[in-house]
């Protein structure tokens, strides 16, 4: 076949209040590694989701292989010979592998002897999972391998996979890598949809770089620089936030043998995590998603409560046993990874968002009634010191975009004068302009000699902003090293660490 | 084709256009339902909704009527804002007329200025503690309160008709199954009525629900529970501790609304006492927006199509169950209006103005 | 013995409309959707049955009737939280009132008519078996329709495609959305074959039990079939087993009067309705283990984002 194989031509897509995608042209040859490169907000997933079925365009043709292209659903598709493996929200925990793997095949396919063909090919392509397990009980590598064997059951000509990485330690990464490539040599066309600059510039053969929901340019990677591709990406050229050596002051947040079991069904308990934040330095927590993270960031926050007083302590004050308003009282505060509904009430306006957090620490309600000016006068500073886009403090949480709402919900903390600060994924899903925001705030927050703790799965987040590296796996915290003294390789051994133990193949990807 | 757009932020027009949207529907399917009944509609209507309020005894009737309604209104608005249901108000307006009942009974005949005041405490404290069952199986095992308070709304009724069979019958009744007129009654706030001094306490108890949800900080815990618990947590509020206070408060009010339909217009215990306000007061504290002002109006809506629903079975021999029909409406239209509160309607041409094009996706439901 | 062979048939009779209710209802919430409209689908259902039988003549008219009466309610429950993504709980208080206040309206003509005795199974020799015969071959059709349901919906959730993506559905709509499948669509058929099913359970209290028409003639049975999902974590074989103990529970309690134990009779009828709430605790003491069973997407609405 000579011809390319997607084609994309004028595609447009509207949602309410923003344009998706506009007018958005491409294709992707056979055999082709593509990469997708844009921003969080370019518009990636929303054009990859209408090739994949999941939504229509307004306007705008695709063609396959030379033939009219229109899926109407995911199926028509997979019929077509589009797979897709999902960055979220495409596997059920409380469902086996193989029941997994038959949701996502046509009936015909998923009859009887499925079970042995998974067998196959996850054998053939060193991809080995158990059919039987349920997927609530499998690390997140493990689970992205779910989704790769269910497109490659269908003999897929064209695979799309979306942010396949984020999940993922650098070990992993090269067998994810070594899988894809022996796929184009068997023929199969792949779009790589990715903000990972490095990755792109190894693995892919072209790149499409969108901005905005537009195509801003096209490019063979290897011959850019990472710079390069970045400076196409943002459409600026990015100062990398400064990090001065601080000396670091006395220990103000410690945790101590700070064990927990986990309240959800496939949760992760902590066993024993020890550490120590001096004022003035970062610390970051590394570590590949769902390996304690969450029951860690619930620990520190008060939300539930360690069995000794003392697993956790700001400034020498003992708080394992003391509830969030007791720990804020004392000058702990926090950003959790989700803003919505976590961080924030999505329903409830930003100046009452912000006494959720504030009131304890501020004093916004007296006798208990609450102080509207006062808080609305907070609000608003948050908003004008972080320069939060929004058309009034009145305002709900959700009008707000995901990066605005993040410089909300860290500037409502950082501007509570916190001694120390826990933040999980401070700029997960961010904007870049949005991000370095968020990081220079941290920066200069810690200056001030604040102690700050930053659980991220984001490694040159971590790298960028940090003066100690501790890895989490499997509910372990490792020490914290200096990064001077850290490569990206080490910590995604350390990352890998606890699955080599689960499933017997982590040993094989090193 | 009809889409439905998500609004970025809810509509404040919408929330209160919404209640009269659905009263319009509702008189509108009322109109239909009457016809196909072969009743005059018109003239049906004129009698349940306009009828009672051209006398003094039906204005004070709807006063006499929205009294318990507001109050146990109130109550259960505080719980459903923290998501906390407690659907067996019914329960505990028995428990607290059956305990404020018993205390004028058990004192009989003394009586005195302390005597209304201490059935009143009694017939709070009566419908808390019926509705701290559903609250202590929801904090200690996560037990569903939905079904154990409902559960227990039957069981409160039973035992209100069984104790005024047993023990608290009439020693000179006859046998029948009724208790003795109490010793004292509520004060009448209109002479040659039944409107009692309840009304007032009703609306001050509004009052305070409106500031404890408005400007109290419990009220802010309440319902930043409701719309995100973990953000509660995250906020450091007690789950537990809310849960409590929501079920305490609203199994007083209700308690409290059943010994003032014991005290104020019936002035004995009888079987028949608890008639369905506890479930029509949930109609009410939705439609009124789950907002104290709002639930008053809504009280006095649903309070008349009770008085009209009388009228109209007295003059047109119309069901009793014409009431309950047209109180579920009111309920299945707000709910649906709702609707246009947290999304814009959209009209979409189905096809595409030009061959060859993709298809539009259909509803957002499904796209 | 023959006390015995009675309360058991008994039991079975008082326990197969919460088998039928009880049954629809878990196929509803399997695919994520709680419709707490139960009552108000079985009285519709029971009034519906009733009427429908007394024009045609019928049984199975009148069982049809009272199928597409719940249905119907079950498709009003669907407008409003699957379409106007309403509140469910609200929605379900809403249904069961509407339910109780039409079928008193509806049922004003029809208050002390009785229907037709229901027929019954009856083969001879088999039937006519000492305590046995009458116990495993001469039940009414219903009690083995039911019993058919149960059997059928456990396959069909465990065995089938249908009930794979059923179950996908309810455990997270987000991926099934993903994937392909159409969470609404299935959600509808879903919560109407509930419906249709709590009718059915319904005209089984008009038809077969009673038999006559009385205003609020469920009493409460809706809520103990929800009760019952809970109890049964979701699988249909122990619905099946829960409604039998409650049918059983019930039966004892009208039986205790006619032993003569002096117990007050309103009293005695609390009886099932204090097991539901002691059930339930027993049920849910284990949070961990009954949220692990439960639909993971249970009673949320489902709203398919960019």
């Amino acid at each position: 076949m000579s011809g390319p194989l997607l084609e994309l031509s004028g595609i447009t897509k509207r949602f309410p209040g923003v344009v998706a995608n506009d007018g958005v042209t491409f294709s992707v040859g056979a055999r082709e590694i593509h990469a997708l490169l844009g921003e969080n907000g370019a518009g990636k997933s929303t054009l990859v989701k209408m090739i994949y079925g999941v939504l229509r365009p307004d306007t705008g043709e695709m063609r396959l292989a030379g033939a009219g292209y229109a899926p109407h659903k995911p199926s028509d598709a997979r019929d077509r010979g589009i797979g897709m493996v999902f960055q979220h929200f495409s596997l059920f925990e409380g469902l086996t592998v193989a029941d997994n793997i038959a949701l996502g095949l046509s009936p015909k396919l998923a009859k009887r002897g499925l079970k042995e063909r998974i067998g196959e090919v996850s054998a053939a392509y060193g991809l080995r999972l158990d059919p039987d397990r349920y997927v609530g009980t499998l690390s997140v590598g493990e689970r992205q391998r779910v989704e790769i064997v269910r497109c490659l059951l269908q003999g897929p000509k064209l695979l799309i996979m979306d942010e396949p990485t984020s999940v993922l330690t650098p070990q992993e990464i090269e067998v994810l890598f070594a899988t894809l490539r022996r796929l184009v040599s068997e023929g199969c066309s792949i779009l790589y949809i990715s903000h990972k600059l490095e990755e792109i510039r190894s693995l892919c053969h072209k790149a499409t770089i969108l901005r905005g929901g537009k195509v801003v340019g096209s490019c063979d990677p290897a011959r850019e620089t990472a710079r390069g591709l970045a400076e196409m990406m943002l459409g600026t050229a990015l100062a990398p936030p400064v990090r001065e050596a601080v000396a670091p002051g006395p220990v103000r947040l410690a945790i101590r043998g700070l064990s927990l079991a986990s309240a959800e069904p496939f949760g992760v308990d902590l066993a024993d995590v020890d550490l120590e934040v001096r004022g003035g330095e970062i610390v970051g927590i590394a570590g590949v998603a769902g390996n304690g993270q969450i029951e860690l960031m619930e620990a520190l926050i008060g939300e539930r409560l360690a069995a000794r007083a003392d697993a956790v302590s700001i400034d020498g004050e003992a708080v394992g046993a003391t509830g969030p308003v007791g720990r804020r009282a004392l000058g702990m505060c926090f950003v959790p990874e989700e803003r919505l509904g976590h961080a924030a009430v999505p329903e409830m306006a930003l100046w009452e968002n912000a006494v959720l957090t504030g009131e304890a620490r501020l004093g916004l309600a007296r006798r208990g009634l609450i102080d509207g000016a006062r808080s609305r006068a907070f609000a608003e500073r948050v908003v004008a010191e972080f320069g939060v886009r929004t058309a009034g403090v009145e305002h709900a949480a959700r009008s707000l975009s995901g990066g605005n709402l993040q410089k909300f919900v860290v500037g409502r903390e950082v501007l509570q004068g916190p001694a120390v600060l826990v933040a999980s994924q401070p700029t997960w899903g961010v904007d870049a302009g949005a991000a370095a925001a968020i990081h220079k705030a941290l920066l200069a927050l810690a200056r001030a000699g604040a102690a700050i703790l930053v659980i991220s799965q984001d490694l040159d987040e971590l790298f960028a902003i940090c003066g100690r590296i501790a890895v989490i796996a499997d509910g372990q915290l490792s020490p914290a090293r200096p990064v001077a003294e850290l490569t990206v390789e080490a910590i995604g051994l350390g990352m890998g660490g606890a699955h080599q133990g689960s499933d017997g193949t982590g040993s094989a990807h090193a | 084709m009809l889409k439905l757009e998500p609004r970025r932020e809810p509509s404040a027009l919408m929330f209160y256009v919404t209640p009269f949207l659905a009263i319009a529907l509702t008189l509108a399917a009322g109109l239909l339902l009457f016809r196909i009944l072969g009743k005059p509609p018109v003239a049906a209507m004129q009698l349940i909704f306009i009828e009672p309020l051209r006398s003094l005894r039906g204005v004070s009737e709807l006063l006499v009527k929205a009294t318990p309604l507001i109050l146990i209104a109130c109550g259960l608005a505080l719980g459903f804002r923290a998501n906390v249901w407690n659907i067996g108000a019914e329960g505990q307006f028995a428990a607290g007329a059956l305990s404020g009942g018993a205390v004028a009974l058990a004192v009989y005949p003394a009586t005195g200025w302390w005597l209304l005041p201490l059935m009143s405490l009694a017939g709070i404290a009566g419908g808390a503690a019926w509705a701290a069952i559903p609250a202590l199986l929801r904090t200690r095992y996560n037990t569903s309160e939905i079904l154990v308070s409902l559960m227990l709304a039957y069981v409160a009724v039973l035992l209100l008709g069984s104790l005024v069979h047993g023990a608290l019958r009439d020693p000179d009744g006859m046998n029948f199954p009724e208790s003795r007129l109490f010793q004292t009654a509520l004060p009448v706030m209109i002479p040659g009525t039944r409107a009692h001094v309840g009304f007032l306490v009703a609306l001050a108890v509004a009052g305070a629900a409106w500031l404890l949800l408005e400007r109290h900080m419990a009220g802010f815990q309440i319902k930043v529970l409701g719309q995100a618990p973990r953000a509660a947590r995250f906020g450091g509020f007690s789950e537990k501790r809310l849960i409590w206070a929501c079920f305490l408060v609203s199994g007083g009010a209700a308690g409290l609304a059943g010994l003032f339909e014991a005290a104020g217009p019936v002035g004995q215990l009888v079987p028949a006492l608890p008639a369905g306000y506890g479930f029509t007061a949930i109609i009410v504290a939705f439609l009124g927006r789950l907002h104290p002002a709002g639930i008053v109006l809504a009280g006095l809506l649903m309070a008349l199509t009770y008085i009209g629903g009388e009228t109209a079975q007295i003059s047109m021999s119309l069901p009793s169950a014409t009431t309950s029909v047209f109180q579920g409406m009111f309920l299945f239209f707000l709910l649906a209006t709702d609707v246009l509160v947290a999304y814009r309607p959209r009209w979409i041409a189905t096809r595409p103005a030009r061959a060859g094009r993709p298809l539009q996706p259909p509803a957002k439901v499904e796209a | 013995m023959e006390l015995l062979a009675n309360i058991l048939i008994s039991a079975m009779i008082a326990a197969t409309p919460l088998v039928l209710a009880a049954t629809g209802e878990l196929v509803a919430e399997r695919s994520g959707v709680l419709n707490l409209g139960v009552e108000g689908m079985m009285i519709i259902g029971a009034i519906a049955g009733f009427a429908a039988l007394l024009a045609s003549g019928s049984v199975l008219v009148g069982l049809l009737a009272a199928m597409l009466g719940g249905a119907l309610m079950a498709f009003l429950f669907g407008v409003l939280t699957l379409t106007f993504r309403a509140n469910q709980v609200a929605s379900g208080l809403a249904l069961t009132m509407f339910g109780l206040g039409l079928s008193a309206l509806w049922g004003q003509g029809y208050s002390g008519r009785s229907a037709p005795p229901f027929p019954r199974l009856s083969i001879p020799g088999l039937s006519d078996l000492p305590i046995l015969g009458r116990l495993v071959f001469g039940q009414d059709g219903l009690v083995y329709l039911s019993l058919a349901l149960v059997a059928a919906v456990a396959y069909v959730l465990a065995r089938t495609r249908a009930g794979l993506v059923l179950r996908a559905v309810g455990e997270n709509h987000h991926a099934a959305h993903a994937i392909g499948y159409s969470v609404v669509g299935v959600r509808y058929l879903a919560v109407m074959f509930g419906g249709a099913m709590a009718g059915l359970g319904g005209a089984y209290l008009s038809l077969v039990q009673t038999p006559l028409w009385v205003e609020r003639m469920t009493a409460g049975r809706g809520w103990i079939a929800l009760a019952l999902v809970v109890f049964a974590a979701w699988r249909p074989w122990r619905a099946l087993l829960g409604a039998y103990l409650f049918g059983l529970i019930t039966i004892l309690q009208l039986h205790s009067q006619a032993l003569g134990l002096e117990v007050d009779a309103q009293l005695l009828s609390m009886v099932p309705y204090l097991a539901t709430i002691v059930v339930l605790v027993l049920i849910s003491r284990d949070s961990a283990r009954a949220r692990l069973a439960a639909p993971a997407c249970l009673g949320k609405s489902f709203h398919a984002s960019s």
